[in-house]
């Protein structure tokens, strides 16, 4: 397959009376987009095709930039919308692009009860360690010791890591990488959006702004640099004790499995009650 | 098309049950719900039915999914539903704005019990006539209707849907646990005889670019549902007729806003809906509605019997409110009464309408019960015989 240069994907796909983006300079959530759309691209979907969903934050933006149907929700609130739209027209594929503290944080109730249900959705999901849009906070995300505005003095907390929370919640893909796997990264998002089923494709992306400057890490550079510092490849990492992983962030492929989703049990149920009822053989 | 209950004939039934099956007459297709006393049984009876005529109904992680759920089964083109009482409702008000700033057509039944908090579940209060009509945050409005018997929760059920189908949104049907609780005889019609009102869709390529905009005139934009091709985007931001963000632009805020509350208020007289009973001579009046209005009924004739030229204005819709006929029922009578199962609510709406052209009196009875006909009757005597 020819390498489409980012101006082919951006005139194919962006709705140009929304440009400018609002994003930073360094921010990753542009570069997550252009995987996204390089990954539906390659798979040769229709933009008539699928719904892109987001609750609220900076890359809950995303879907009002690019030229699909979009529904920019409340904050959190994203695939609890999803399951309306995925169960009332199962035929369409949906996306919902996720902040961290919108995923996690107030949205983390949806988020389980999603995956619980195998609700056919595939979440990308920008883990960029902070509430971006609103400055700065620290999210369920941010690691001990890290700063926000809400923990001046670096967080006291124990994060979430959600790719795990997300395999144990029974989702039938999950994978996580920093914005500078490439490659990794658009092949994980074609795999799940192929995926019948709950999918997360995580990426720790930079928010220099928000969260970098308030950690000595002004620039995307100096964070790509703390991201290689602090991730470990899954493969390594099954090999390295709990003490050795102490402060590291596993990236790869978590879990790739074939449950059942959601509106396909949806249908088999329709079909019991119409025979438990006599309607039908 | 096949029916899971008898139509075209009368049943006796709860007020729950006739809302899930009048819900399915007029054609919903998506239910979303928690479980709550006293609207349990109206998800229940979805649960039963809706499978059996290829809707969907699915119980929510709670009711902030719920009004999501039915939101964006909305935007992909079902008529949707949720019921709720007190606490669910209250948990819903984030995404009730949601739905009236996208104009997304909902109908939300919230059964009224005591509160606040959980307080009284089995019993029935109209403490959540505010928070209906100004709960969610912002300039807004919507509407509201208040069934007082089993078949007018049928009724309106249907007329939910079919203004939220016209107007392009929320509708309430605010309810009690009295009516969501009682069995009556309930007249339900052949589908055929019920007339269904659906959104109005784009023409053309053309008008799906303003799903925000005025381009008919009427206040109402087509609505360019998901998965045809339109390609629409939808946000809770302010925006521009086209579905833009803008939101610090205070033209586009006050014409966006303006339009939502002014498709409501230009049409007010389609929505609203009443019933008089011996109001044309009257010299008191009573305003109630829901439950409590029947009461009334009765509280009039008792009065009327006294001596006391007592009339009844129940009101069928609650919001938007009729402020002008008020006033002119203040003009006609010296005093107007308002029962109501709170400590008053729209009691504070028919002052502002009565606009100090009649004394305006409350008579609040809250704790679960029903006001009786007598005790309509005793407050009214103490007020005007002194009784
Ligand atoms: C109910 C509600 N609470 C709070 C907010 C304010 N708010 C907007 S965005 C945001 C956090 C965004 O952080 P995240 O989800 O991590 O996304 P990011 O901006 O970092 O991409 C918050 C708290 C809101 N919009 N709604
Ligand atoms: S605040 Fe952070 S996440 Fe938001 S646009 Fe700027 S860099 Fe990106």
């Amino acid at each position: 397959m020819r390498f489409k240069l980012s101006y082919e994907i951006r005139d194919k796909y962006l709705r140009k009376d929304m440009l400018p983006t609002i994003f930073c300079p360094g921010c990753g959530i542009g570069t997550v987009l252009q995987y996204t759309l390089r990954a539906i691209d390659e798979l040769g979907w229709s933009k008539d095709e699928v719904v892109w969903v987001s609750g609220i934050g900076c890359s809950s933006r995303v879907p009002g930039f690019v030229d699909f149907d979009g529904l920019h929700t409340t904050h959190g609130r994203a695939l609890a919308f999803a399951t309306g739209i995925k169960m009332a027209r199962p035929d369409l594929k949906v996306i919902a692009f996720m902040g961290d503290g919108d995923t996690a944080a107030i949205g983390g109730n949806h988020f389980i009860h999603a995956i619980r249900r195998n609700l056919d959705v595939t979440v990308i999901l920008i883990n960029n360690f902070t509430y971006g849009m609103t400055g700065g906070q620290v999210a369920p995300t941010t690691l001990k010791g890290l700063r926000g505005t809400t923990a001046p003095y670096g967080s006291f907390e124990n994060p979430f890591d959600i790719a795990e929370l997300a395999v144990a919640a029974g989702a039938n893909y999950v994978a996580r990488w920093t914005v500078f796997n490439y490659i990794q990264g658009i092949n994980s998002i074609k795999k799940a959006l192929q995926k019948k089923g709950f999918s997360l494709v995580e990426f720790l992306s930079p928010c220099p702004i928000s969260f970098g400057r308030r950690n000595r890490m002004k620039t995307a550079p100096e964070l790509i640099k703390w991201y290689n510092k602090i991730t470990v490849p899954i493969s390594k990492a099954k090999n390295m004790s709990p003490e050795e992983l102490e402060g590291k962030i596993v990236i790869g492929e978590f879990v790739d499995r074939d449950r059942p989703s959601l509106d396909e049990e949806y249908e088999a149920y329709k079909k019991r009650a119409k025979k438990m009822m006599g309607w039908e053989e | 098309m096949k029916y899971p209950f008898p139509v075209g004939k009368s049943d006796f039934i709860q007020g729950d049950e006739a809302i899930a099956r009048a819900a399915i007459l007029a054609g919903c297709r998506f239910y979303a719900g928690y479980p709550i006393t006293p609207a349990s049984e109206i998800f229940e009876a979805m649960a039963l039915y809706m499978p059996l005529v290829d809707g969907v109904c699915i119980q929510m992680e709670d009711e902030l999914a719920s009004i999501a759920a039915i939101i964006g089964a909305s935007w992909v083109g079902a008529k949707a539903m949720t019921a709720t009482s007190g606490p669910g409702f209250s948990l819903m008000m984030e995404n009730l704005g949601y739905a009236i700033m996208t104009e997304t057509p909902i109908v939300v039944v919230d059964v009224q019990r005591s509160g606040p908090s959980t307080g009284q579940p089995t019993l029935a209060a109209q403490g959540d006539v505010m928070q209906a009509i100004w709960g969610t945050h912002g300039d807004h409005s919507l509407i509201v209707l208040t069934p007082a018997t089993v078949q007018e929760a049928f009724d309106m059920t249907i007329r939910a849907f079919n203004l939220a189908e016209k107007y392009r949104t929320p509708v309430i049907l605010l309810t009690d646990a009295e009516v969501g609780h009682m069995r009556e005889k309930v007249d339900i019609p052949n589908p055929e005889d019920i007339e269904l009102v659906y959104r109005k869709l784009p023409a053309n390529e053309e008008e799906a670019k303003y799903p925000f905009g005025d381009i008919h005139g009427d206040l109402i934009p087509p609505m360019p549902i998901f998965g045809k091709g339109y390609r629409t985007y939808v946000t809770g931001l302010t925006h521009d007729e086209k579905g833009r963000p803008k939101t610090v632009d205070a033209e586009i805020h006050r014409k966006l806003i303006e339009r939502i509350v002014n498709k409501i208020e230009k049409n007010k007289k389609d929505i609203i809906d009443y019933e008089t009973f011996e109001l044309d001579d009257a010299e008191v009046a009573i305003i109630s509605y829901g439950i409590v209005a029947r009461s009334a009924v009765r509280a009039v004739k008792m009065l009327r019997n006294e001596g006391i030229k007592a009339g009844l204005l129940k009101l069928n819709v609650v919001w938007p409110f009729d402020f002008e006929m008020i006033e002119k029922i203040a003009e006609q009578v010296h005093a107007i009464y308002v029962p109501e199962m709170n400590l008053g609510q729209l009691y504070h709406l028919v002052k502002e309408g009565a606009n100090g052209k009649a004394r305006v009196e409350l008579i609040p009875k809250i704790g679960g019960e029903v006001h009786t006909p007598h005790e309509i009757v005793r407050e009214v005597k103490k007020c005007e015989c002194g009784v």
